[in-house]
């Protein structure tokens, strides 16, 4: 048989991609719909949050920060409550991370504070002395991109039924309405810091990306 | 005479890729230097400002070198290999060369495209597919057109069997066509909400758990049928050319290939072992990866045995050292890869420093030898060219085994001692140590490993000036070499 796919390129290419395809079909596809499942508390990101989030992403701290817990005691004293699938479901993408250079994220909301984080994202050694994290001094000068987290929150309810707009979870509502939930969830954090620029930037309607960023980070519990 | 020894081959396509190689060879391990070095010295990171702190490069670097340098590379010989074995001359169809340079082009506005959007943060995060959805359906587009050259190619062979190589260059070619398309699917979020935001902007088409799993499936699959599969295809044509040799087992090499295919996409849960994805998937993936060591091994004994009763040919030409230690790393790998995944031990390893230690003793080891072997190889027959320096091919040798040897040693020094220490308590259960002691640890380490990666980039920077060189000051050859490539001393 396998002399003859030798001389048949188009069965060979048939048979290989039969061989290789075969265990996605059994591993990946079964439990599909199961893992989509929310928890019963989880609620989808507001639009500051996700565009906290990809600040996250653009700026590939996922590359040395995991969040994910594992269920081990140690983890578990360290970090929280291991993680369970349900609380992923509104995380389009994932950010696991697969590398923990710096700690785990996953309950950061739970232990430090925005004041914390403003201080670590212009300096990480001003709180974490001998930190090898880079300074993200940049983001207290850039904008966040709200405009594109609320396409990406509308995408989210209209293409994968995320449940905005439904009563007891996140309102996202109209561009208008959208936007005056953004500046009421930021002036609580920019409240918060100490950072006179990012004070004055919100004054004149501006949120800056650290703003967002702690928003976000803030909201993983 | 065999009467295909009158066919001439057309080689314009290989070089291009060829220089491609050695290009983003350069660019990708030297960005790989550079945020080793960022990890042990963090003053490091503001060389350009936001662009070049570690998380931004850290992309780059692993997109470069496994999208940049090894597919180039996988590329460049088979625009060399595919014409060989099947006995037709690309010169012979102005199709197929069309496509070949086309495949090219498009590659190289492709690659320079990415570099800048990863540069200026523009990523979906998902490892070793962090290209947003216009540059993914040109990644798609470079991918058919690769399709089209390998079928076409075969459409048209006078040599009626497949080699081996072909088998897998077309494993290659469908299973990343797969993993990719699975991988990436997302919804561009500008068209859904009515022009709002950035138009490159777009989500995954799955959450959470299910994102983890495809996002997994195709990245351990994508060291399958990148780091692997088209490794494979090239040590099977080139160490058998190189030495004289011929493979040692068919059957092997049959067992070996139809195993690979089968076991190899099972393996992908040990990357989510005490995960959120369910138990026995996790419980799959330990064991398939455990069961892969057959069809590696297969291929990588069938490989050193080709050697059989000529192995002072090892002693003698520095290109079958690189080819020989390729495979002697690849069996180490797949040997480490397999332990990795019992899950005691990926309790103690995952998320530490002994993972990249793990991808960098196959990527520097297995495919940057056996990519550099193949070059070298190539080199004389497609310039008609002596090498141009035989000392200063077994210098680099040892220069970049040394520098892999450091590399490895350190990452599973400072992986285990992670490991340990985020795990270590006291007498009462307490925990020992803050993250912070446990980063502070490790910064000889990540010094010893910098230093490694150094030393690996210094070889290329050799083997790059020792092609250079072949090319443009070698002897000219008369006749093509039938198995030793010629190397000046």
């Amino acid at each position: 048989m396998f002399s003859w796919l030798e001389k048949n390129p188009f069965f060979f290419a048939v048979a290989v991609f039969v061989v290789i395809a075969y265990a996605g079909v059994v591993e990946v596809l079964p439990g599909f719909a199961n893992n989509a499942r929310p928890l019963e508390s989880k609620k989808p990101y507001s639009v500051l949050e996700l565009a906290g989030r990809q600040v996250y992403i653009n700026e590939s701290c996922n590359a040395c920060h995991s969040q994910l817990i594992r269920p081990f005691k140690s983890e578990t004293d360290r970090y929280g409550m291991y993680s369970v699938s349900g609380e992923f479901a509104y995380d389009r993408p994932f950010l696991w991370g697969s590398k923990r250079t710096g700690p785990d994220l996953a309950r950061v909301g739970n232990y430090r504070t925005t004041d914390w984080h403003e201080n670590h994202m212009f300096d990480p050694t001003s709180v974490v002395p001998t930190s090898i994290m880079p300074a993200y001094k940049h983001m207290f000068k850039k904008m966040a991109d709200i405009e594109t987290a609320y396409a990406s929150a509308l995408t989210q309810k209209e293409v994968f039924n995320v449940p905005y707009d439904v009563e007891g979870q996140t309102k996202l509502g109209t561009w208008e309405e959208a936007q005056a939930e953004v500046k009421a969830q930021a002036e609580a954090i920019v409240a918060q810091m100490k950072d006179p620029e990012v004070k004055a930037a919100f004054e004149r309607g501006e949120i800056k990306e650290i703003v967002a960023l702690i928003a976000y980070l803030n909201s993983l519990k | 005479m065999h009467p295909c020894n009158s066919i001439n081959y057309d080689y314009t396509v290989a070089k291009y890729f060829m220089f491609s190689t050695i290009l983003f060879g350069i660019v990708g391990m030297a960005i790989g230097t550079l945020i080793a070095f960022q990890l042990a010295y963090p003053d490091l990171n503001y060389l350009a400002g936001e662009y070049a702190t570690f998380s931004r490069l850290r992309p780059l670097h692993t997109s470069g070198v496994i999208f940049g340098f090894m597919l180039s590379g996988i590329w460049a010989t088979w625009y060399y290999i595919g014409q060989r074995v099947l006995k037709v001359s690309m010169a012979e169809s102005p199709f197929l060369m069309f496509i070949g340079k086309l495949h090219f082009w498009l590659y190289m506005i492709l690659m320079v495209v990415a570099v800048i959007t990863l540069f200026a943060g523009i990523s979906t995060s998902k490892e070793y597919a962090e290209l947003e959805w216009p540059l993914d359906i040109v990644v798609v587009l470079v991918w058919v057109l690769w399709g089209v050259s390998i079928f076409g190619l075969i459409g048209i062979r006078r040599e009626k069997t497949l080699y081996i190589s072909i088998w897998y260059y077309i494993a290659t070619f469908l299973g990343i066509a797969m993993l990719y398309l699975f991988n990436n699917m997302e919804v561009p979020t500008y068209f859904v909400s009515g022009g709002m935001g950035n138009w490159w902007h777009s989500i995954s088409m799955y959450a959470g758990t299910n994102d983890a799993l495809v996002q997994w499936w195709y990245g351990h699959n994508a060291v399958a049928f990148v780091f692997t599969v088209g490794i494979i295809a090239q040590i099977y044509y080139f160490l058998p050319k190189e030495s004289g040799q011929p493979i040692f087992s068919y059957k092997l090499s049959l067992f070996a290939f139809w195993g690979l295919m089968f076991v190899y996409l099972w393996a992908g849960g040990h990357h989510l072992i005490y995960s959120t994805v369910p138990d026995w998937m996790q419980t799959m993936g330990s064991i398939f990866s455990i069961v892969l060591i057959l069809p590696s091994w297969g291929s990588a004994i069938n490989i050193l045995l080709t050697m059989k009763g000529e192995w002072e040919q090892l002693r003698e030409s520095p290109l079958i050292k690189f080819m020989i230690l390729a495979s002697t790393f690849y069996m180490f790998s797949t040997l480490e890869g397999p332990i990795l995944s019992i899950k005691s031990v990926n309790a103690l390893a995952h998320f530490t420093d002994w993972i990249p230690g793990h991808v960098h003793d196959g990527t520097l080891g297995w495919v940057g030898f056996m990519t550099m072997a193949a070059l070298y190889h190539m080199t004389p027959r497609m310039f008609k060219k002596e090498l141009y320096s035989k000392s200063l091919m077994e210098a680099q040798f040892w220069i970049q085994t040394t520098g892999i040897v450091l590399y490895f040693a350190s990452m599973w020094i400072a992986g285990i001692t992670q490991g340990m220490m985020w795990r270590a308590t006291d007498d009462y259960g307490n925990l020992l140590y803050t993250f912070i002691d446990t980063v502070d640890a490790i910064i000889p380490y990540y010094w010893i490993r910098a230093v490694g990666g150094l030393l690996y980039l210094v070889g290329f920077f050799m083997f790059t000036y020792n092609v250079y060189k072949s090319i443009f000051s070698g002897r000219a050859l008369e006749k093509e070499p039938t198995s030793a490539s010629p190397m000046a001393a």
